[in-house]
């Protein structure tokens, strides 16, 4: 790689920078933020949107800055006459097909496009362009498409084919027609969809949402026929703060109780307790299978995308999956069986609500797997964005709530527990244990911190010493990477333990997280997923239980109900199955 | 774990085994809509996993190149010419008389399969403008009133035929079983 430094001016600013270094990148550098709609830095850098326009002297046209490399010292004027009025003129024809109905919208106030409008000062549109009337596709759980608020920017498919490698969208019939759509733009609900949700995250405007189950959890709260009971996964006490103007990374717990209370749940409980149980459980599964029985390496079964990811790609390594429920769905069958016999409650009177940072989790509770004598594990999957709508809704001023804390008898939860939401947490939580039970029970181990298994990047290995037993882990976030290690293990190479999440960053990186697009955030951004995932570690250092089977509520829950980890009542409950979906011939009609 | 059942068009695979190269795919979908009239959905499917290339991709190339169909096509094409020329010399009036005729909509077939109406940009005979284009013939300078008289000519032609039901290739479809 050239590091050839290049000298030019950006509105008579003197900047350096690398060569090749795109005009929009270096505005940055000199405090110039270019407006763009398009742009996902190394993602989506196509010049689509047309927003990004800027001056460059002796060149006629104006230029796309995002896709302007710098080769040479040259001149840039950013905010000319005639650049704010090229400007404005692609947003109003944006606008102009654009469904604009931005107060009942559910990305008001938080859109992209709402901004950059703003931002040029668009007041009045002089063109009116045809509206498309398209119907909003709905027929799933989990993902709303709505191509009447399509911009077109294509940041949905780049986010899907690059990073995801799942390939769902892509640019269908042209023109004015065009539309970035799934083959034969077919609902989402009946494709390779992975259901990660990651391509909500991406859209500027509301043309991808979440499937909003808000109605129907306020409705179980009015019903005072109901008991509505509520789990929160690990990760959104470190993210639901963002939603009310608190630094990413902030923890708040004992808020989000108060809160959770306040609007009417009976109980509280954290997912964590779960993720403990899912840990007894998979690491005896890697223990079984380390001593001879099933197939090595075993991989982690926490993430619905993934899941469906492998259902549908890698339908050959399905038995590597280990038969694990994700933490939510165990938990969800103890509260109608253990939970419901101890409170002497009737379990067709328990909703069951689970606050997720996820698309994906509604999907997986909507799989018939999830249940059992016609109970649904799960009643209902609210994203974390969908929580935060709620306590606006109530009006509730979340900061200035006081911390309570979770209901007992789920209410303990080890730091393992709490780092499932950070990519690399699952390995390292069953790594604690599975050392201590191999090793009986040895407190004195001073093995708990596996700082290799930690960080963002994208595919992680290590060798792990369990004493007797040396494993090799590997480690992906992002099922594009994922594709790298299954790759290697079709081709021969061996691993003992494998964890996958479909998300970049893990959990902290959810398709159901908040969203920090808009007027600040524009591009998906490493910072916020670090932020996020070391606010878990914090309450994992933090935390006086840092091994799962060192959870009282968790031994106390196998002692009066479930036996034995794999025991008889456990596979019943707390473990399932997986169905091959094939890549394409599931699509034939 | 089911069963379910897979088709195999043993003539698709002989076209992608001819052209199966980087690049190739459009080509493989120009021989495969000679041979069918057509690309269906099940088609392109049946291509996308040949060529291991995401069905999204294949499908938006289809639906990219208007020279691609997805549904089945009469035995003549009209194509209206829609270039200036033509358009300046009352395309539009003719394409009207056509519609009236057929009782048809630009990209709709007749209910008989004989005729499939289309409205194309520029064939570059202007010279001859207005002009349409039925099957592989070439009908210049002509008026709204001359149409009924050349769609006879090709009613005429196929009297004796029922276009209706018959196919125009055989589809090979031989059913292979996959583990779903």
């Amino acid at each position: 790689m050239s590091e050839e430094i290049v000298q030019l001016t950006i509105d008579d600013v003197e900047v350096e920078v690398e060569k090749g270094t795109s005009i929009l990148e270096a505005a940055l550098k000199v405090g110039i933020e270019i407006p763009s709609l398009c742009y996902l830095k190394e993602i989506n850098e196509i010049g689509a949107c047309r927003v990004c326009l800027v001056e460059v002297e002796g060149v006629k046209a104006l230029q796309a800055s995002c896709v302007y490399p710098i080769t040479q010292p040259i001149k840039v004027y950013t905010s000319t006459e005639r650049v704010r009025k090229a400007r404005k003129r692609a947003v109003e024809l944006l606008l102009s097909e654009h469904d604009r109905e931005c107060t009942v919208c559910i990305r008001n106030l938080n859109c992209e496009l709402q901004n950059v409008a703003d931002n040029l000062g668009i007041r009045n549109l002089r063109v009116t362009g045809e509206s498309k009337n398209y119907p909003i596709q709905m027929d799933n759980p989990f993902i709303m498409r709505d191509y009447n608020k399509c911009i077109s920017c294509r940041r949905c498919e780049a986010i899907c084919s690059k990073i995801q490698e799942v390939h769902v969208y892509s640019a269908q019939r042209r023109g004015l027609n065009t539309v970035i759509a799934p083959a034969f733009m077919r609902d989402l609900g009946s494709t390779n969809c992975i259901t990660c949700g990651q391509c909500v995250i991406a859209c500027p405007t509301a043309s991808l949402v979440e499937k909003e189950a808000i109605e129907d959890v306020w409705a179980a709260l009015e019903d005072k026929d109901k008991y509505v009971v509520v789990q929160t996964a690990p990760s959104i006490q470190v993210t639901l703060g963002e939603i009310f103007g608190m630094e990413t990374g902030t923890i708040v717990t004992g808020k989000m109780v108060a809160a959770l209370r306040r609007l009417g749940f009976k109980k509280v409980f954290p997912t964590d307790l779960s993720a403990d149980l899912t840990i007894m459980e998979e690491a005896h599964e890697l223990i079984e299978r380390l001593q001879g029985h099933g197939k090595l390496p075993l991989m982690s079964s926490c993430c619905p995308a993934w899941v469906k990811f492998a259902e549908h790609f890698y339908p050959q390594l399905l038995e590597h999956l280990s038969s694990c429920k994700s933490p939510h769905e165990m938990f969800g069958a103890l509260i109608k069986t253990y939970y419901a016999k101890k409170e002497g409650l009737d379990p067709k009177k328990i909703v069951s609500v689970a606050v997720m940072p996820c698309t994906a989790k509604k999907y997986e509770a909507s799989r018939p797997e999830m249940g059992w004598d016609g109970y649904k594990d799960i009643d209902y999957v609210i994203t974390t964005r969908e929580l935060g709508r709620m306590i606006r809704q109530a009006g509730i001023h979340f900061r200035n709530l006081a911390d309570e804390p979770f209901d007992m008898p789920f209410g303990v939860s080890s730091g393992a527990g709490a780092i499932f939401g950070a990519t690399g947490g699952v390995i390292e939580a069953a790594v604690r244990s599975a050392y201590a039970i191999l090793n009986n029970r040895n407190k004195e181990m001073g093995l708990i911190d596996f700082e290799e298994l930690r960080g963002q990047s994208g595919v992680k290995e290590a060798m792990v010493d369990l004493g007797k037993k040396k494993i090799k882990v590997a480690i992906a976030h992002g099922t594009g990477n994922a594709r790298i290690i299954l790759d290697r293990i079709l081709n021969g190479e061996h691993y003992d333990y494998i964890e996958i999440m479909g998300c970049p960053g893990g959990c902290v990186g959810g398709g159901g997280q908040p969203i920090l697009g808009g007027r600040d955030h524009k591009r998906i951004s490493l910072d916020y997923r670090h932020n996020r995932a070391d606010a878990l570690y914090k309450i994992d250092m933090h935390s006086q239980l840092r091994q799962s089977h060192d959870n009282p509520d968790v031994r106390k829950l196998y002692e009066e109900f479930l036996g034995e980890p794999l025991g008889e009542m456990s596979k019943k409950l707390l473990h399932t199955t997986y169905t091959p979906r094939g890549l394409y011939f599931n699509l034939l009609k | 774990m089911q069963l379910k059942e897979k088709p195999v068009y043993k003539e698709i695979d002989a076209v992608i085994e001819k052209y199966n190269k980087p690049g190739g795919l459009i080509r493989i979908l120009q021989k495969v809509q000679d041979m069918y009239g057509y690309l269906s959905e099940d088609v392109q499917i049946y291509i996308a996993d040949r060529l291991k290339l995401p069905i999204s991709e294949v499908n938006g190339v289809v639906t990219f190149y208007s020279l691609f169909s997805t549904k089945p096509k009469g035995k003549y094409t009209i194509g209206v010419c829609l270039g200036t020329a033509c358009y300046v010399k009352g395309a539009n009036d003719i394409l009207k008389k056509i519609k009236d005729e057929l009782k048809i909509n630009e990209d709709e077939t007749t209910e008989d399969g004989l005729f499939t109406l289309r409205a194309t940009r520029c064939i570059g005979a202007c010279g001859l403008a207005p002009v349409i284009t039925v099957g592989d013939d070439v009908h210049g300078r002509i008026n709204p009133g001359e149409v009924p008289k050349i769609l006879s000519k090709y009613r005429e032609k196929d009297v004796d035929t029922n276009i209706k039901n018959k196919d125009k290739v055989s589809c090979f479809r031989v059913a292979e079983y996959i583990k779903e």
